[in-house]
């Protein structure tokens, strides 16, 4: 079947906006979200900014019951899709339960969650583990907490591929869709911003160590010195073109039109990376050819090396300077399995809105990176497709193409304030 | 297009087995390999019981980098993953790279890295703000554990789509279930397809103490997991790995490939109903088996062995049970039933591809692995599930299951090689 | 702690598992079964191991199937207080 597969609802939360429209008039107005790490006393840590989702309390949101027993990851997955389903307005009865399902993302599980419980096993012994444990921390918890306060009995899944995983569940999502599954929620939330995951992620190296929180994370920067860690991501509903018009689906953001995801050659080869790969192949998925893009948003790692590589990639594909080029991801920080999904939530409003973010931060390109970074202010121009990059450690590359879709244009935007709450 | 996926590679490691060869022979012989837990000092958890895997990874051919830096899981997974490959046959070097693919599963995949960097970071406990000074340069990899994947894709240099599936309990037969979609769609032409966990490890036996899911049944090590029987008292732990070449049919054949089955159904379901507990009536692992058979074009009285998930908890035989009657009628009290987390417990998202593991070699071999430990029947579970003694008979068509937290209930079909469909 | 009263146990539920569905658990509602509060078998599981912390009361393994309401759990709790004191 090679049926349509519609976005026709997003909820997502940001450290710049807990809310789709309250994140992306943030994005638009280069308002970013990244601070001082406020969670625990990070003074005596190398690194210490990060993007957080503040303002978000999961009690206002959730029923009692499930605080307990969620990690704020989960919390903030659940309440991405709650928003996200209340975006869409599906009658309650439309899809039968089988025919909805359920793909997210996911690459630090439960991390505050079970570093408490690590703490208790070996302060207090094996007696004061919660029995929540079991199933609070690991990878698919957000799949299967969305499926059970949903009702979604549809094949389902949890896919780990660090910050490309985001796309992956998205691009897997549309797959479970084409083999006969009508609607699929997706996506991908985390958090890890204990002092236990904060130091993991320091680990990586990739970290950056600068102070100010406007130029900490300057993705394609001749300064590029790292990248600054967020939480958050975006749940996002996904359904055949012809569910969306059965139902006369309000609103429809954009098709996901395209997939495809390769992974590198191994340390020391002489083979290119993949992700030039990646994108030329989800765009062959969507019937394209480069010159039909009309804006990339960039994996944007902040890693000078890969910069270097990412850009190689974008100008080898498209020519240099050829396509519009943005990481709006620096206002948030990288958000790992939720970083890809925000990105194509992103992409979708630029489509809608015909306006490119900036990636903010970045004050001088490379000359030899030969690619157009919206910088400053966001450039106006009709915007018909998207090509949206994310790669994960250790040679993951992934590629989601998104496009318009014809009719009638999408609504105009609601105004900025609190996403209508499932009752 | 209609391409169709066999296993022509399988490499595995579980307790008491290394290797297929020890494999077929334990599941031959209904052996178990279930002992107390040695890997620490299990005194304090109410469960003290598991299936240890005894692996050297020295002698397993991983360097002593490798060793350094991958978590025991990525080291199961990795010797799983190269044994396969030379049981395939088949020369990567001479393969595009880029239509090679990786699905792995694991439910807890770097948790016992996890712990002991914990007891290191934080003082045993000690100190919430843990200490960055003596960072393991690999503590990001056991926090986002995607690693994993990698270490196996670069094998064989793997560039095509690569992941990590993690579904909790049904990790293992959903990542093979993922692999075969790759090669079906046309992403990729062979995937190393597999699961690998090592949850043996205080906080995960402490996690299943708390809710009372594992057996106390200390004292019996050797017979304390016991599906279906009326004296279970839940599961026990345990790690392993295994891991499959699988590869697009026509390629196979074209290379003369040993193919030992092929996937030819797969579904997953969710019950949507509680992150835990199972509802008695089976309902969603019904429908997953269900559209697993109409997927192998199969009638339910086609099912010559069916291998359970059968983890030994009061629950889930139970719902089993139900999910077997209600999938196939009458069929069900026909067809043998076994369930192998009787010898080897149940190493969460390794299980279910040590499950199809356990398939192919039954297929090839014309034998029905027993449930062993099945000395008392339960009314409940008044199926023929093979207690103690193995079976001879000839397999065509085999029904695999998994059932896991979450809600998840998965279903696979495999088919005889070279047989008729 | 000679004793645990309901509202001792409320609040002990509601720390391992959230406020009660609809009406909170109070004195005159103590004999309504735990499923009716929104408490489930792990809510339970998680109730009893706190329980046994604060109180040192432990809850057999086979009893805790068999205590369907607040009443039979303080009841439990309350004769094995008076046993060691």
């Amino acid at each position: 079947m090679s049926e349509g597969v519609y976005v026709t609802g997003i909820g997502l939360l940001a450290p710049n906006g807990a809310g789709l429209e309250q994140h992306w008039a943030a994005t638009l107005a280069g308002r970013s979200g990244i601070a001082t790490l406020s969670r625990f006393d990070v003074s005596r840590y190398p690194v210490r900014l990060a993007g957080q989702v503040d303002d978000f309390d999961a009690a206002r949101h959730l029923p009692s019951r499930l605080l307990p027993q969620t990690d704020i990851s989960t919390q903030l997955a659940l309440v991405a899709a709650d928003w996200a389903l209340a975006d869409a307005q599906i009658d309650e009865g439309f899809f039968a339960d089988y025919d909805t399902g359920v793909v997210t993302s996911n690459a630090t599980g439960g991390f505050e969650f079970t570093h408490r419980e690590f703490r208790k096993l070996w302060t207090r012994g094996a007696a004061a583990v919660s029995v929540y444990e079991s199933f609070a921390w690991f990878y698919a918890v957000n799949t299967g907490q969305i499926s059970i306060r949903n009702r979604f009995r549809g094949p389902s899944s949890a896919l780990v591929a660090e910050q490309a995983g985001g796309l992956d569940a998205i691009g897997h999502a549309r797959r479970t869709i084409r083999r006969g599954t009508p609607m699929v929620v997706t996506g991908g939330v985390d958090s890890a911003l204990d002092p236990w995951g904060w130091v993991a992620q320091i680990a990586s190296g990739r970290l950056s160590t600068a102070t100010d929180a406007h130029r900490a994370y300057r993705p394609f920067d001749v300064d590029a010195c790292g990248y600054v860690p967020g939480e958050g991501g975006a749940i996002l509903v996904l359904e055949t073109a012809s569910a969306a018009a059965a139902r006369g689906a309000r609103q429809v953001y954009g098709e996901i039109a395209g997939y495809a995801t390769t992974f590198d050659p191994p340390p020391g080869s002489p083979r290119p990376p993949g992700l030039r790969r990646a994108a030329e192949s989800a765009l062959a998925d969507a019937g394209l050819t480069p010159d039909q893009v009309d804006v990339v948003f960039a994996d944007a790692s902040g890693v000078p090396e890969l910069d270097r590589a990412e850009a190689a990639a974008i100008s080898g594909l498209f020519g240099p300077f050829a396509v519009p080029v943005t990481a709006p991801k620096a206002l948030t920080g990288r958000m790992y399995s939720g970083g890809g999904p925000v990105d194509v939530a992103d992409a979708l409003l630029s489509i809608r809105d015909g306006v490119i973010p900036p990636t903010p931060g970045t004050a001088e390109v490379p000359e030899d990176y030969r690619i157009d970074l919206v910088r400053g202010v966001p450039r106006h121009r009709e915007v018909t497709t998207a090509l949206v990059l994310a790669r994960g450690r250790w040679g993951f590359n992934s590629a989601v193409v998104v496009r318009a879709v014809p009719g009638p244009r999408t609504p105009a935007p609601r105004r900025p304030q609190q996403q209508q709450e499932r009752t | 297009m209609n391409r169709r996926v066999v296993i022509t590679g399988i490499g595995v490691r579980t307790p008491g087995a290394n290797g297929t060869k020890e494999f077929l022979d334990l599941l031959t012989a209904g052996r178990t390999a279930t002992r107390r837990i040695s890997f620490f000092d299990p005194s304090a958890y109410r469960s003290r019981v598991a299936g240890e895997v005894d692996f050297a990874p020295e002698h397993e051919g991983l360097s002593p980098l490798e060793v350094r830096r991958m978590d025991r899981a990525a080291q199961l997974a990795v010797v799983c993953a190269r044994e396969a490959v030379t049981d395939s046959g088949l020369q990567f070097e001479e393969f595009d790279p880029t239509r090679v693919g990786v699905s792995l599963g694991s439910a807890v995949a770097s948790a016992t890295s996890l712990e002991q960097e914990y007891l290191v970071l934080s003082d045993s406990g000690r100190n919430w703000l843990v200490d960055h000074t003596n960072l393991s340069p690999h503590m990001f990899d056991y926090l986002v554990p995607s690693a994993m994947p990698a270490e196996v894709a670069w094998t064989v240099g793997a560039e095509g789509p690569v992941t990590m599936v993690s579904n909790g309990c049904t990790s293992g037969i959903d990542s093979v279930g993922h692999g075969c979609q790759l090669i079906r769609e046309g992403s990729a032409d062979v995937v190393l397809a597999g699961a690998s966990d090592t949850p043996i490890t205080p906080i995960v036996v402490a996690c299943f103490d708390a809710i009372k899911a594992t057996t106390p049944n200390n004292d019996d090590p050797e017979h304390a997991s016991r599906p279906f029987d009326r004296t279970r008292t839940g599961f026990v732990l345990a790690e392993g790995a295994a891991v499959f070449v699988l590869e697009e049919h026509e390629r196979a054949k074209r290379r003369g490939a040993r193919v030992y089955a092929e996937i030819s159904g797969y579904a997953t379901r969710c019950n949507a109903y509680h992150m835990t507990g199972l509802k008695t009536d089976g309902r969603e692992l019904a429908e997953a088996v269900t559209v697993a058979l109409d997927e192998a074009r199969i009638d339910p009285t086609a099912i010559d062995y069916i291998n359970a998930h059968g983890s030994g908890t009061k629950q889930n035989d139970r719902h089993e049970t139900a999910a077997y009657k209600r999938s196939l009628g009458e069929h069900a009290r026909r067809t043998p039933i076994s369930s192998i987390k009787s010898m080897v417990g149940h190493s969460l998202g390794a299980i279910g591809s040590i499950e199809i593991a356990a398939c192919a070699l039954a297929m090839v071999n014309d034998v029905v692995p027993p449930t062993a430990n099945l000395r008392v029947p339960d009314p409940e579970c008044d199926l023929d599930y093979v207690p103690l003694t193995a079976r001879q008979k000839r397999l065509d068509s085999v029904l695999t299951v998994g059932s896991g937290f979450g809600g998840f209930q998965s279903a696979m079909v495999l088919h005889r090689a070279g047989g008729a469909r | 702690m000679s004793r645990m009263t309901v509202d001792d146990l409320r609040r002990v539920l509601v720390e391992c598992a959230g406020e009660a569905d609809g009406e909170a658990l109070t004195a005159d509602r103590q004999d309504r079964d735990f499923e009716e509060f929104g408490y489930d078998s792990l809510a339970l599981m998680e109730t009893a191991a706190r329980i046994e912390a604060e109180y040192g009361v432990r809850v057999p393994e086979e009893r805790m199937a068999e205590l369907r309401t607040p009443r039979e759990v303080l009841d439990l709790v309350n004769d094995a207080l008076v046993r060691t004191s």
